[in-house]
């Protein structure tokens, strides 16, 4: 009788902990985006000319997408698949290795514009370049609700 | 009486097929018509790219000119297959006259006389100038013939009748070309020209009534996606009225919203086209959409 408490309490506690898991990927990958969505924007008002070009804060948009595309593949677990509202694409699970290598360019391309970045033109050209993976990626693996 | 009754009956019949007849029946530009004419190809590239052409008959994203077609469009009324309209004489428009082309574009109107459906936009087309859809021609003629003919469309009854076509247009086809408004400025009109006629922004970004035509009293105030999964974006100042007009513009040449995320679902085969053109014309269309007035669209389920 203990036994068969204590494996059900077992399952239960795996079953919550499993829910607890997914629900903090989705809500963990939500905040990495919004972050990046974030560091974008600064990027884009300077671009447009509403802010005036600095140096640091330009390169700290490349630092940051570099560490999205760090993190990124690790906060789209198997066991993450729906829930919380996600727009995460299924396709996401069929072509994993596309998904990860995706990130993987985008954090070399943010590498080489952090690199290259000097002055306003060099930030528009290599934002333009570096930008072009969001669309790439969120165009196949995110979905529109 | 009886017999007083059969001929009003069939007077009345008669009286409507004639009338569904001249209703339904397809107009076209006759070559005659069309006076002497030296195209400017460079300009027939900028409304190739204005007009977005290459986003549904392009079938490689990175062959731009490659029009072979084959792309399904999926709407409310069935699966459309979309044409080659490369230069190839057997599967694409490498015979069509300049005439036919004009009347393709303007009138919705096939070389052998048959209605297009609406899910090819001469809608917003037909108010192109006519300079502009014969430089549009010439720079046709300077792209790469492809191979292959599109299956038909796959529509049920009554849709696949073509003739109703006519009908459908008598209700919602509006083939005046664009006229400028004298009270604005130059580039507020060129930014609406590219945006109702070569751009057809409205035909994704409006509501559509229960026989697909356009909800005119909410024109750009976006709506459920015609093709499927997802909501359209209100573009009136409803929906954008945080966007400068640059923002606008950057857009239109990126994809980036002012917020940070990236153009999703169709619209970025549009920004494909749209970043090619000036920035000038960009700018025009950013000025043009922050003119609109805030209109309410339909209701997003599920959002508030």
């Amino acid at each position: 009788m203990i036994v068969r408490i204590l494996v059900a309490a077992v399952a239960v506690a795996v079953g919550a902990s499993t829910v607890v898991a997914q629900q903090d990927a989705i809500a963990a990958r939500k905040a990495l985006m919004k972050a990046t969505g974030a560091q974008t924007a600064v990027a884009v008002k300077m671009v447009k000319g509403d802010e005036p070009f600095d140096l640091a804060k330009a390169k700290a948009v490349f630092v940051a997408y570099q560490d999205a595309a760090a993190k990124g593949p690790g906060l789209f677990p198997a066991n993450a698949k729906e829930g919380g509202d996600t727009t995460a694409a299924p396709k996401i699970w069929e072509n994993k290795a596309d998904f990860d290598a995706k990130f993987a360019k985008f954090g070399a391309d943010a590498k080489a514009a952090e690199a290259k970045v000097v002055d306003l033109a060099t930030l528009k050209a290599s934002f333009g370049e570096v930008s072009k993976n969001c669309a790439g990626c969120h165009n196949e693996y995110r979905v529109k609700k | 009486m009886l017999r007083k009754f059969v001929a009003f009956v069939l007077l009345a019949v008669v009286v409507g097929l004639a009338v569904y007849w001249l209703v339904t029946m397809p107009k076209s530009v006759a070559a005659a018509s069309l006076p002497a004419y030296a195209p400017n190809v460079a300009n027939g590239e900028t409304m190739f790219n204005a007009g977005g052409c290459a986003s549904c008959h392009a079938p490689d994203k990175d062959n731009r000119t490659l029009l072979g077609g084959g792309m399904e469009l999926p709407s409310p009324f069935g699966a459309f297959h979309v044409p080659n309209i490369s230069q190839n004489p057997a599967d694409g428009i490498g015979r069509w006259s300049e005439a036919d082309f004009v009347t393709a574009m303007t009138k919705g109107t096939s070389p052998d006389g048959r209605h297009y459906f609406p899910s090819f936009p001469y809608t917003s087309y037909a108010s192109m100038k006519l300079e502009d859809v014969r430089d549009l021609f010439a720079y046709l003629k300077t792209l790469p013939q492809a191979a292959g003919k599109s299956q038909p469309h796959d529509l049920p009854f009554p849709f696949n009748i073509r003739r109703n076509l006519g009908g459908w247009k008598f209700l919602f086809f509006d083939d005046k070309p664009f006229v400028a408004d004298a009270s604005k400025s130059p580039q507020w009109n060129r930014g609406a020209y590219l945006v109702n006629g070569p751009g057809h922004c409205a035909e994704c970004h409006s509501p559509r009534n229960l026989l697909g035509g356009l909800v005119a009293s909410q024109r750009f105030a976006g709506g459920p996606n015609p093709e499927g999964k997802g909501w359209v974006p209100n573009i009136t100042q409803k929906g954008l009225s945080g966007w400068s007009d640059k923002d606008i513009a950057y857009f239109l040449e990126s994809g980036m919203t002012p917020e940070g995320d990236s153009a999703g679902g169709s619209m970025t085969p549009v920004i494909e086209n749209t970043a090619r053109l000036s920035a000038e014309d960009r700018m025009a269309m950013a000025v043009y959409l922050k003119s609109l007035a805030p209109v309410d669209g339909p209701a997003r389920p599920g959002k508030s």
